[in-house]
Formats: structure tokens, sequence, C-alpha cells
């Protein structure tokens, strides 16, 4: 028995790195897997066309997550043609990195709105479905900077930290309709978000990782695939890191 | 033209799984019912929408009754 036999997950963001990875080990175990992107491209096309190769039903929708009108669309078009949602990925983020001293406004609220409000707009609609099922899993990536801090990135440890305070209030506001809530902390892990970053800063990461390797899309996914599914049942409201230490 | 309260009646059974009959004016939602307060949140959207009008959270609050939200109504759909 596959362990997301018969459940319908959607994942944000999930053209590429982690949320791609995500949608790919859902549909190997048996989901059927929704994503979004801000747009459709040959990385959207390419992921549909492989999730359907492995048997599951698949459907793309470029949306912008930090808009709660667009995910209110995704919404009715995923109730019309699917009528339910199971599994929650709120995966969409970016990074605009630099010192405070030289963060603009717009990288400030750009990165919060990307990454916090979107989480806000998903799952404000769709633990309405989940309601009225009776049960869900709701998966938010936040990051280990979001416990830690890190220079250079008040913007996005800002917007993980909101995220897990979310996270923890929707797991204690939801818990009553058997849906559980729960953040994934990931560290390193090699994707094109963090191969941005200078070899320098890379060689630090890695040197100070106990387990001596960057993590992989794959290892993160592999988290997002126990909180999914029924082998999580009675976890809720829980930051999971995914570091190979990095965290300790 | 339902009354008000026969549509409210009608709105309540239908998410609570409450006999109409037994839904009063003096029916508190949470005591009488068996509401908690995620299914009062519930039914002020079904309201909502059954009435088309929006119902701030200040008005909610003060809706521990099914009288409580038939009178609000009948002064918001005046």
């Amino acid at each position: 028995m596959k362990l997301l036999a018969n459940k319908i997950a959607l994942i944000t963001g999930a053209s590429q790195g982690i949320g791609r990875s995500i949608a790919l080990q859902f549909a190997e175990q048996g989901a059927d897997v929704l994503f979004t992107d801000i747009r459709a491209d040959e990385r959207s096309q390419s992921l549909l066309d492989e999730l359907k190769a492995l048997g599951v039903r698949a459907a793309f929708y470029a949306a912008d997550a930090s808009s709660l009108e667009q995910t209110e669309e995704v919404s009715k078009a995923i109730a019309e043609e699917f009528g339910r949602v199971d599994v929650l990925v709120n995966n969409a983020g970016i990074t605009r990195d630099t010192l405070l001293m030289r963060m603009s406004a717009e990288d400030w609220e750009k990165v919060i709105r990307l990454n916090l409000t979107s989480v806000f707009n998903y799952t404000k609609v769709f633990s309405l479905m989940m309601m009225r099922q009776r049960s869900g899993s709701i998966i938010n990536m936040a990051s280990i900077v979001g416990l830690n801090g890190n220079a250079g990135q008040a913007n996005y440890s800002a917007s993980k930290a909101g995220i897990i305070g979310f996270t923890k209030s929707i797991a204690k506001e939801l818990g009553s309709r058997n849906i559980r809530s729960n953040a994934i902390a990931p560290g390193f892990i090699e994707t094109a978000m963090t191969r941005q970053l200078s070899d320098e800063v890379i060689a630090h990461w890695k040197q100070e990782i106990p387990l001596r390797r960057p993590g992989l899309p794959e290892d993160v996914a592999r988290v997002a695939l126990f909180l999914a599914s029924d082998l999580s049942a009675y976890v809720t409201g829980q930051v999971l890191c995914c570091d190979g230490g990095l965290s300790l | 033209m339902d009354t008000i309260l026969a549509r409210v009646q009608r709105v309540i059974a239908g998410k609570l799984s409450v006999v109409e009959e037994n839904i009063t004016m003096e029916s508190d939602f949470v005591k009488d019912l068996g509401a908690d307060s995620l299914d009062v949140a519930e039914l002020v959207m079904l309201f909502e929408n059954e009435f088309s009008i929006e119902i701030p959270d200040s008005a909610m609050e003060g809706m521990k009754t099914v009288g409580d939200v038939v009178r609000y109504l009948e002064n918001a759909t005046k």
C-alpha cells in the first residue's frame, strides 16, 4: 500500500527545487498532485509530464501565491475538477538577501508577501475545504534561519519565523477538525536558491554540518512525505528540522 | 418568502445536524446546539452568503443565541 494512496496534494511553487522533489515523491507514493508556480514554463510543463508518467492525476495552475484573489481562483478550479485537497504544502518562497543597512523596503515587503502572506492565503482558502472534509495535513516550508537567524537574511528569516508562529496557531485552531499543521525547517539544501551563495559561504556551511554533507531536495521531500501521510497522524504544531544537525 | 427565522433555522439545521423544530429564538449555539467556536464562525459565513451581507467580527461576538442572529439580520436587511 502506497503511503499517499487516494490522497490529493496541492503544492505551491513546485516547478523547481524542494517543491518539485516533494511533488515527485508524493506522486510515487500514489497521491494525485496539483501544483502552482508563478508562471507556466518548460519546468512546470516537464513536471506535469513526469507526474502523469507516474500514473497519477496531476494539474498545474499558474498563480501568484501572494495574491488572495488568484488563490481563490485556484481553489475554485480545484473544487470543480477534484473536489477535495487532503495535503497542502506551502512551499513557494524567494530570497532577497542583503544586510539590513542595504535592504530596501521593497526587498522586505516582497519577501514577506511571497513567503508569509502566501501561507496565509493558501491556508485560509484551503482549510475551509479541509474543515468540511474533517481531515487534512498542512505542511509549511520554514527554515532553520527562522529559528536561529542569519546575517543578510533579516527579511527571509522574519518570514520563516512568521510561518512557524502561524503553523502553531493554526494547529490549535483547526485541531478539533482533524486538520494537522506542521512546519519543516530545512538547513543547507542544494537548490537553485542556495547556488546563488558564494563558494566561501557554501564551504563554511558545509563544514558546520554534523552529517558533513549538504542536504538534497529529496531529503526534505521525505520529511514532507511523513507529515503528509497517516504515519504522522498524531503530530501537529511541530517544526521538524531537516538540516543534518546544522541547527544544533 | 420565508421569514428570517425560517431561513436561519434552515442554515443551522444544515450545518449542525439539528432538526429545525429544535432551533428556537432562545437556542444558544454552544450550550443548546452543540456548536464550538469554529462552527459559529462557519455559520456566520453561511448567514453572510444566505443574506448577501457582511457580518463584522465585532457583531459576531455578540451572537450567542439564534435570536441574537435573527435580530441582527432584521436590522441589517431593513
